[in-house]
């Protein structure tokens, strides 16, 4: 066994986190409250450590941790293509963001892999379902947080929907592993068309519906409505990405600014908001669904023909047919299913709009058949961090509305 | 010194003009701009670039262990500029024997939790760091997980002696 020795970084760690939570003067109006870790508005197990003045948040002290499993270190033990399953666990809101920009940043350290068109538009599509899913799971769970029951119930009509069409792809309604590196893990099944434009027809109609339940509750406009401001320079300083900063004015998207798997070759619009409140967040939410459901639209219609893996017979699996009857087939197949696929060294760092924002992922290779490194830039991570800047000096009746509008995943923060 | 394949890159030109021994070398792979900083100069060098250069974003921070290379870590910035829409890595190396560097939550606050992260997960040091504690692993935690000497399994549990009670661990 190694030897341990205690080393004194930790023990000024103890003592910097009793300091935190002592309250700095006492007053009989001050309080400490513990929010968390089992507040059912912290979607996860958040905890943050409140002083109170009264009923005003004086300090706010988020405490992560909770849920890290060590994913990263995880990683540098699986081979490349076992990793794509320890993405979907990374935020199981968007995992398919998550195999996706991973699959990305490999393919860019490969470098001579050419992902065939009808890959890059069903990834496109995939995502854009995936990014619906994860809007109405944060409009329903938020709606609820803040009193309004029923869009909940309609938020996860709609979501099951989405749930069934990925299980119809992958086999698995939420851990879908179904981009992997070199294009997608099968072949898109027999009527998929007809399953999703069926779903896709009916959609815009249903964020209508979600638009009037809410945008028709005084109450709702009331608790949302100049709550959770904090300035546009702040938010980019602290590290704040996707519909938060567009609600703050920036119409700022990777899908646009930095394209990938085909981006370009679909329209849609930006959308952007300049309240920078709740409300704002919301509303940008709710036109982010209403333009990935055009982009799944033309998904849908345009999807090209042919092959929906790279021709990398050393990286892809071969056909189950070509395996049985060619002896090169068997042998890569022999060679992957045992060790894998080596990456050539070097690193690389890709991008993607996750529905929480800039999800990165930044890997090395030391030209094993396994990651070096593997460092995931997750959105809600660097989300969070600006959640001070939202609470302190407002009430803290306010503080699960703004706290829900960050729209954070916990296996994301912590990973 | 600037490499030849990121001569024309205009932030790294304007950087190299400006200190002209910070950078200590570079490379453009797969057209991903990277320069390596000397770790004295990272907040200047860093200041500069928000400043004069647009990078108002810091993506991230996090660290390699090169382990047992010698200087063994590698802290790596992810930086992002908005309004040219680049993207810019810098790299500072840090020895083990050494293990700290100047922290940049006076240039960029993001950097606050990601330093937090790569001191516990690397047991890298950041002098100036106004928080400079485990974020990720509880406060009493022994040891960095993502160093490359640490056992993925951890060091609690010995999973050969608790199968063979013989087996002395």
């Amino acid at each position: 066994m190694r030897e341990l020795t205690l080393n004194t970084d930790t023990i000024t760690a103890v003592e910097a986190e009793h300091s935190v939570t002592a309250p700095p003067e006492t007053s009989s109006r001050r309080m400490t409250l513990n929010m968390g870790p089992q507040h059912p508005s912290t979607h996860g197990v958040l905890r943050v450590v409140l002083e109170l003045d009264g009923e005003t948040i004086v300090l706010a002290v988020p405490d992560i941790g909770f849920l890290h499993t060590g994913i990263e270190k995880e990683c540098e033990v699986k081979t490349w293509q076992q990793a794509v399953t320890l993405t979907d666990r990374v935020d199981y809101l968007s995992n398919l963001s998550n195999n996706l920009v991973y699959a990305l940043t490999v393919e860019k350290l490969i470098g001579d892999i050419e992902i065939p068109p009808r890959a890059q538009w069903t990834r496109v599509m995939m995502a854009e379902l995936q990014r619906l899913n994860s809007h109405l799971v944060w409009l329903g769970t938020h709606a609820l947080d803040i009193g309004a029951m029923t869009v909940f119930f309609y938020c996860f009509r709609e979501r099951e929907d989405i749930l069934r069409i990925f299980e119809m792809f992958s086999g698995q309604r939420m851990m879908t592993s179904y981009i992997r590196i070199g294009g997608l893990a099968l072949e898109p099944p027999r009527g998929w068309q007809q399953a999703v434009s069926k779903f896709i027809t009916a959609f815009p109609s249903n964020v209508d519906e979600y638009e009037e339940l809410l945008d028709n509750n005084p109450i709702w406009k009331r608790r949302t409505q100049g709550v959770g401001f904090a300035p546009l320079e702040d938010l980019l300083d602290l590290g704040v990405t996707g519909p938060m900063i567009r609600a703050a004015g920036l119409k700022w998207d990777i899908r646009k600014d930095e394209p990938y798997s085909s981006y370009e070759q679909f329209d849609f619009d930006i959308a952007s908001r300049t309240e920078n409140d709740v409300y704002a967040r919301y509303r940008v939410r709710l036109e982010e669904m209403r333009q990935s459901a055009r982009i799944i639209k033309q998904a849908v219609e345009g999807m090209p023909e042919g092959a929906w893996q790279a021709n990398a017979p050393k990286i892809v699996l071969p056909d189950r047919e070509k395996m049985k009857t060619q002896m090169e087939a068997l042998i890569y197949h022999f060679k992957i299913v045992t060790e894998g696929f080596r990456v050539p060294a070097g690193e690389a760092y890709q991008v993607v709009e996750s529905p929480r924002g800039e999800i990165g992922y930044y890997i090395v290779s030391d030209g094993t058949a396994k990651p070096y490194r593997v460092f995931m830039r997750t959105p809600s991570f660097g989300n969070l961090q600006a959640l001070p800047a939202l609470l302190e000096g407002r009430l803290l009746a306010d503080s699960i509305a703004s706290l829900g509008s960050m729209d954070f995943v916990l296996g994301d923060v912590d990973r | 010194m600037l490499p030849e394949q990121l001569k024309d890159h205009p932030g790294a030109a304007a950087l190299e003009a400006a200190f002209p021994l910070a950078i200590t070398g570079g490379h453009a792979e797969h057209g991903e701009p990277t320069l390596f900083i000397s770790p004295g100069t990272i907040v200047e060098v860093c200041r500069y670039l928000k400043d004069q250069r647009k990078f108002v974003r810091l993506s991230a921070i996090t660290a390699v262990d090169w382990h047992p290379a010698d200087p063994r870590f590698e802290v790596v910035y992810l930086l992002h500029s908005l309004d040219e829409g680049s993207r810019l890595r810098l790299k500072c190396w840090v020895p083990e024997s050494d293990c700290e560097i100047d922290s940049v939550t006076g240039v960029w606050r993001a950097a606050n939790w990601y330093e937090r992260e790569v001191f516990d997960l690397f047991g890298i040091r950041f002098r100036n760091h106004p928080d400079l504690r485990r974020i990720l692993m509880p406060t009493d935690w022994v040891g960095h997980p993502l160093r490359k000497d640490y056992p993925v399994h951890g060091y609690k549990y010995s999973y050969q002696s608790d199968m063979d009670p013989t087996c002395e661990s």
